[in-house]
């Protein structure tokens, strides 16, 4: 029989230190939803998602109940719009994300992504009425995410696509200006996007991908921090291995909930996402975990390699606990989502230059970054160009979710509640970067070997 | 399919008592139980079969708890594969 003692520490972990199955994502496809027609094309999508999702939530809460571990979100991933809206013979998508909003509802889950676009070498005609159309979709739906890929290592970085997306994070910000800006918490700008990734506001369910499946992102800032008190003072090589062993049990609980939530839905499962998610919540954060290796606070000299250690050994812990491994699997850095994140930003020590190395090491990229309402266009869109060449050159994934927030500046705070934290305003380089945005065209795919 | 009730709480007459009392009538099965009072805080732990529960195990698993909190208890059932998933290779 189990002892005593791994019996309450299970519990400590669920009840004390936050660990958590963050999400299961069904992934949808909708490759056979198209149709010239906009309203039949929106029909066939409804319908499709409402009946394959509609046992999502229910099952979701009964392994929740059951075995004990909270599953605090329950969500659908679909094929990316631009592919199975490009018949359609409409300028504007903004119907499609509506009926996207009405499944998500319909079905009770808090996200859908998908209002995706994958133009990394170049844009089609419906890959271009996506783009144009997210402003208004993000205004008009609530829950729908949007995602534009627009870097790869093997395709190079699509600079028109770039500076569009800058252009649109700030038509998105005016758009939700009533709302926060909410609707950048909703947009995703990618290089290397997966396809299996379970989380928001990034996931989408790639055409690679069967015709329904399972994914689980796992968390646990929490217990890895915990685990870590109990090793003050000790060198790397003992701080390295209690993350891994952290990292196999958190792992091995979420490959445990994906197999039987797959089992319970009659759909494939795909993939555990091994990833460290911080919430806004104290005692979940992974700045706190930089900081219990002994920095000061996190952003000082010595994150990059603390970061480094702890996303490495995460992967290692994790991989050997679940049978497939995908996603963005890594540590995660969203600014407004992490409580020592936001103190160590709103005390100026957490800079934009320092998260941008950072994301050379870890999972995803700036993630949930207010800048200041009057930042430009083509500043935001650098920014996207100097995230996307890191994920291009060092074979990656990188993101930008970075909300331009109106009428604030540096020092004041955005609300975004719930899981998306609340995000202090932080500082962008006043020097623009216009002329060379302004440039278009394709950053050529970079050489794969002479590495230096 | 077997599941593991933990039952913490200050310590009294008459808890495991009830507690079984709860379990059987659910029609669930007591295969072990360890037990022991630390600084007056009662921790009981039994491995149970649930197979032939007569109400789901999510459903039982609500039940225990509010009969828990009642009794001033903290009363989990959870599936015994958790804790092998998380402890055993």
């Amino acid at each position: 029989m189990l002892n005593q003692k791994d019996i309450l520490e299970t519990q400590a972990m669920i009840e004390k230190q936050h660990l958590d199955i963050r999400t299961i994502t069904m992934g949808i496809s909708l490759l056979d939803c198209c149709d010239p027609d906009l309203q039949t094309c929106c029909d066939k999508i409804y319908r499709k998602i409402t009946r394959y999702a509609k046992d999502l939530v229910k099952v979701g809460c009964e392994i929740e109940a059951e075995f004990g571990i909270p599953i605090v979100n329950k969500r659908i991933s679909v094929t990316p719009i631009a592919l199975v809206a490009g018949s359609c013979d409409t300028d504007s998508y903004v119907e499609i994300a509506k009926t996207l909003d009405a499944a998500a509802k319909t079905c009770g889950v808090n996200f859908i992504g998908g209002f995706s676009a994958l133009v990394q070498k170049g844009a089609t005609t419906g890959d271009w009425k996506l783009i144009r159309s997210i402003p208004a979709a993000m205004a008009a739906t609530e829950r729908v995410c949007a995602s534009v890929n627009v870097g790869s290592t093997k395709a190079g970085i699509n600079m028109d696509a770039v500076a569009e997306m800058g252009r649109i994070i700030k038509k998105t910000a005016e758009a939700t200006k009533d709302d926060g800006c909410m609707g950048c918490a909703k947009i995703v700008v990618f290089a290397n996007a997966v396809e299996d990734n379970p989380f928001m506001a990034g996931a989408f369910h790639g055409v690679g991908e069967p015709e329904c499946v399972l994914n689980v992102g796992v968390s646990g800032p929490g217990v890895v921090h915990h685990a870590l008190q109990q090793v003050k003072g000790q060198p790397f090589d003992v701080v390295a291995e209690t993350i891994k062993k952290t990292a196999f049990q958190v792992t091995r609980m979420g490959q445990l909930v994906g197999v039987e939530a797959s089992k319970r839905l009659g759909v494939p499962f795909g993939i555990v996402d091994l990833s460290l998610a911080p919430t806004p919540a104290v005692g979940d954060s992974v700045a706190r975990i930089l900081e219990e290796m002994g920095l000061e606070v996190c952003g000082t000299h010595g994150t990059t390699a603390a970061l480094a250690m702890l996303n490495d050994a995460v992967k290692k812990g994790g991989v050997m606990a679940s049978n497939h491994v995908g996603g963005l699997s890594g540590a995660f850095i969203p600014v407004s989502e992490d409580e020592g994140m936001i103190a160590a930003a709103e005390r100026g020590t957490l800079v934009i230059d320092k998260l941008e190395a950072m994301t050379c090491v870890c999972s995803v990229g700036l993630d949930m970054i207010a800048v200041p309402g009057d930042t430009s266009a083509s500043t935001i869109s650098a920014i996207i160009a100097d995230e996307a060449a890191i994920g291009m050159v060092n074979t990656k994934t990188t993101a930008v979710r970075i909300i331009p927030a109106l009428g604030k500046t540096v020092g004041d705070r955005v609300e975004l509640g719930g899981l998306l934290g609340s995000a202090p305003v932080m500082p962008v380089h006043s020097e623009g970067s216009e002329a060379f945005i302004a440039r278009g065209g394709r950053i050529p795919a970079p050489m794969q070997s002479l590495k230096n | 399919m077997k599941a593991i009730v933990t039952v913490v709480g200050k310590d009294r007459v008459g808890i495991i008592a009830s507690v079984c009392t709860q379990l059987a009538a659910f029609n669930v099965n007591v295969l072990d139980i360890s037990q022991t009072v630390m600084q007056g805080y009662f921790t009981m732990m039994m491995a149970t079969e649930i197979s032939q529960c007569s109400i789901p195990v999510a459903e039982l698993s609500k039940r225990m708890e509010q009969a828990g909190k009642e009794m001033g208890l903290s009363i989990h059932v959870q599936r015994e594969d958790i804790f092998q998933a998380m402890h055993r290779v």
